[in-house]
């Protein structure tokens, strides 16, 4: 294993080298770093002309001006050494600070993009791979071949030029007609009952249910005026997260007797998450990064606890549900305080708290709570532009996985032994199935910053596209170069991680 | 050639039975089959089940032609093109729309599109008129012609490339491999879009929208070269390459004779997909000013262009967005029909 990471990283080192050196050349090929000043024609051209030659270097050849940059990095990396500019940009300005600022933004899209995308993904790529050739199959099938269809910039405006518009307008007057209620709900009835298949009656009876429900809840939410001043309570967080508690329970450890103390623990979870989380009130109003991973830790730590405890024979099954139930508590109070904090953004954003550029608002000044409530606001549109094609890619990539699970030997080896569906489908198949995602994800990544550098332009985001964009524009190999150092290590570590990821979790494959 | 051997006969059409026999031996087959599932009461007698003498080329045919989603993106794809190339005109031959895409004419109802779609008529302007009055069917057709003819090139060549670079290291093994592998993983860190754009802006600064496709190309082969050699890796250890190998065939023919032939699905399903990537990748470099430049058009270039003017002439933003989607959309599902024509253990499946 060791042995593997280090001969990898060392591979990986020279295929990142040999590829800066091949992008380097090509970004001072790609035109001439003068052509505006050849243009001009005012006074002091030819001082500005040995201005630009001297800051980009253009007096050295070009294998000379990579190794100049090969210097400026190896700068960063000796130790001790307070020099690190990644090299200077045609005006001088050191490189590394505006990476910095770009970084952020752009890792938070990718990241949350990839995350959402995934989840979505493979959920939907189950239950298409569960009900295949239905409805719902052909429907998502559909869907995915769209969304790989769709042009990036293209779907990206539309959003900004339809939805942010209107949804804006809306928000700012959260009011429903009575015939848009029902068509919402009818709408979501006829989706769940295509979702869940099955007989006709039960069709009919899952449509009815969830109409309903979709509109009793959009019902009381309008008239309790809950999307101008939104949150979840103290009700909400415990009913919300008791019923998480069971659905994970009851999902991945079934609800036999066998494996009841599993139900109990995960609930308890729930309970004691919610009185602490009511405890910590005091708490949220100063909280920082640190003091939210701490509060993260202890309600994780309650899950595995109560599953410690309380879980008799099945304690390391319920200790790893009660870790889940901890994660979903947190959740909620991440969304519970960030709901709370919604009314401040909005004044704060004059209204239109969908906003369509920039990464986050000027002069928020908000605490915690506010400034992230901001950030995740910005990131609704271009995370949504961006997951697209992910989403279809992990959809047909889940389903293509599973179904070869479904038909393995000893997925039937399981069914003739008599076990029950779901511990065929949880523990057997979906665990299987979703093995080669692992290297997917690694893939994809670099797909996912290709679309955030797109998106980025079209919301106008000082990201790290923008950083790419304008320095290829000009002809600046440096912060091109900065962004593509960024992009090449993440790739090459993201592939390692997949290779050792798949290896653990296919004991077939040994590194070697 | 026994009856119970002809169940599983795609693997058995090496020696073709005559012609006449080759009909009569289906004809008895298709009656067993029936008899068979009738006797079995499963499926009714499916056309798709593998019937003798049938050659695989054949076999992936009907199988594609069967496949109502790709059939439907080759006959959308066709339109698109015919219309594309036969509207306004390709190279010296002359359109059937004599509107010129480059001169501003006087706004005719305040530029919209005219497009009546029943009952049917085309108008004066089908697709409306750009903010100094250009006709904007003739520019959406023109930028399609160009996109269509850079996806094409990046997909051709990019296959090719692939292809070769794919066979070459996985048949010889060795240091060939280590090298072409070795760059291919180097290309592979880069974002396609990244490297894409830089390329692009070295060709646009040597001039053409032709060399922009073969630029992009040259870089877009790493994936299918990847999944050839994985091919070559299995397909070198066989009984067939051996034998030619051991009468002396030179590697060139065995690489291009002997063993290619039998990658030849991977290689048209993985060229067909990556058409449809250019389609989007030519539009989103368009999009970021590196790729189509002025003079030229592409739909991309179009959004590009038009892009403020998405609030007071949402047309301009529209109608080459559509085509994008139309195009890329049908080469997906062509590509679809393809893997599965290509692939008999999708049938396995669907059983």
């Amino acid at each position: 294993m060791a042995v593997f990471v280090t001969r990898r990283l060392i591979v990986s080192f020279f295929i990142v080298l040999a590829s800066t050196a091949l992008m380097y050349v090509l970004v001072a090929l790609s035109g001439n770093p003068l052509h505006d000043l050849l243009e001009y024609s005012g006074p002091g051209r030819a001082e500005r002309i040995a201005d630009r030659t001297r800051a980009l270097n253009l007096d050295v050849p070009i294998p000379g001006r990579y190794g100049l940059w090969l210097q400026d990095v190896g700068k960063c990396i000796v130790p001790g050494g307070n020099d690190c500019t990644l090299g200077l940009d045609r005006a001088g300005r050191p490189v590394l600070p505006q990476l910095q600022t770009a970084i952020g933004s752009t890792l938070r899209l990718v990241v949350a993009a990839t995350v959402l995308a995934l989840l979505i993904g493979v959920v939907a790529g189950i239950v298409t791979a569960l009900r295949q050739y239905s409805t719902f199959d052909y429907g998502v099938t559909f869907v995915a071949f769209l969304c790989f269809s769709l042009p990036v910039f293209w779907v990206s405006t539309l959003l900004k030029q339809y939805i942010a518009i209107d949804l804006n307008n809306w928000l700012a007057d959260p009011t429903m007609s009575y015939a848009a209620l029902l068509a919402v709900a009818l709408i979501a009835g006829v989706l769940w009952a295509v979702v869940v298949g099955g007989e006709r009656r039960t069709r009919w009876l899952v449509f009815g249910i969830s109409a309903l429900a979709t509109f009793t809840t959009l019902f009381l939410l309008l008239t309790t005026d809950w999307f101008t001043k939104p949150s979840l309570g103290v009700a909400g967080i415990l009913v919300i997260g008791l019923g998480m508690a069971f659905l994970w329970a009851a999902l991945f450890a079934g609800l036999r007797p066998r494996t009841r103390r599993v139900l109990w623990t995960s609930l308890a979870t729930a309970a004691i998450g919610t009185v602490v989380i009511v405890a910590a009130q005091p708490l949220m109003d100063d909280m920082s990064w640190l003091t939210f991973f701490l509060m993260a830790l202890v309600l994780v730590g309650i899950g595995v606890a109560a599953g410690l405890v309380g879980g008799g024979h099945v304690k390391r099954l319920a200790a790893q549900i009660g870790a889940v139930t901890g994660v979903t508590m947190t959740v909620l109070m991440a969304v519970d305080q960030m709901l709370s904090s919604y009314p401040f953004v909005y004044r704060a954003t004059g209204g239109r708290p969908i906003p369509t550029t920039g990464s986050e608002t000027p002069n928020l000044h908000g605490d915690f709570w506010q400034t992230n409530t901001d950030l995740a606001l910005h990131l609704v549109l271009p995370t949504l532009a961006i997951m697209l094609i992910s989403f279809a890619t992990y959809t047909r990539y889940t389903r293509a996985s599973m179904l070869d699970v479904l038909n393995q030997d000893y997925v039937r080896t399981a069914r003739a032994k008599g076990l029950n569906e779901r511990t065929v489908i949880v523990r057997h198949s979906f665990r299987n199935a979703l093995i080669p995602l692992a290297t997917l994800v690694a893939f994809d990544f670099a797909g996912v910053l290709s679309g955030a550098v797109v998106t980025e332009t079209v919301f106008g985001w000082s990201g790290m596209g923008r950083l790419f964009q304008t320095g290829l524009t000009n002809v600046d190999p440096n912060p091109v170069m900065a962004f593509f150092l960024v992009t090449a290590i993440a790739t090459v570590l993201f592939n390692l991680v997949a290779d050792i990821a798949y290896a653990y979790l296919d004991p077939r494959i040994r590194l070697s | 050639m026994s009856t119970d051997d002809s169940q599983r006969s795609e693997s058995v059409t090496e020696e073709q039975p005559l012609p006449m026999e080759s009909e009569r031996i289906e004809a008895q087959m298709d009656r067993l089959v029936a008899a068979d599932t009738d006797v079995l009461g499963a499926e009714p007698a499916a056309a798709d089940l593998p019937v003798a003498a049938r050659s695989s080329a054949r076999t992936v045919m009907i199988r594609f032609f069967r496949h109502k989603a790709a059939m439907g993106g080759l006959v959308v794809l066709a339109l698109i093109v015919i219309l594309a190339f036969s509207s306004v005109g390709f190279g010296p031959f002359p359109g059937w729309w004599h509107q010129d895409y480059r001169v501003p004419q006087n706004i005719y109802n305040g530029g919209r599109p005219t497009l009546q779609l029943w009952p049917f008529s085309l108008g004066k302007h089908p697709f409306g008129q750009d903010n100094i009055g250009r006709d904007y069917f003739a520019l959406v057709m023109t930028g399609a012609q160009q996109s269509i003819i850079i996806a094409f090139l990046v997909g051709f060549i990019g296959s090719a490339v692939g292809t070769v670079i794919g066979a070459v290291a996985g048949y010889f093994r060795g240091w060939t491999e280590a090298v072409l592998m070795r760059l291919t993983d180097v290309i592979i860190t880069i974002p396609l879009v990244a490297i894409a754009a830089v390329v692009a802006t070295i060709a646009n600064g040597i001039g053409g929208v032709w060399l922009l496709g073969v630029f992009i190309g040259l870089v877009t082969w790493t994936g299918l070269a990847r999944i050839v050699r994985g091919e070559f890796l299995s397909l070198r250890e066989k009984e067939f390459v051996d034998a030619a190998r051991s009468v002396g065939v030179p590697s060139g023919r065995i690489i291009f004779r002997h063993i290619l032939p039998n990658t030849v699905g991977v290689i048209i399903v993985a060229a067909t997909l990556a058409m449809s990537s250019a389609i989007l990748l030519e539009s989103a470099l368009s999009y970021l000013d590196f790729g189509v430049q002025a003079p030229h058009t592409s739909l991309g270039q179009l959004i590009n262009v038009y892009r403020s003017a998405m609030g007071p002439r949402p047309w301009l933003f529209w109608w080459p967005g559509l085509f994008i989607v139309a195009i890329a959309l049908a080469i997906n599902f062509i590509g679809d029909g393809l893997r599965d024509a290509f692939d008999p253990r999708q049938d396995r499946q669907k059983a």
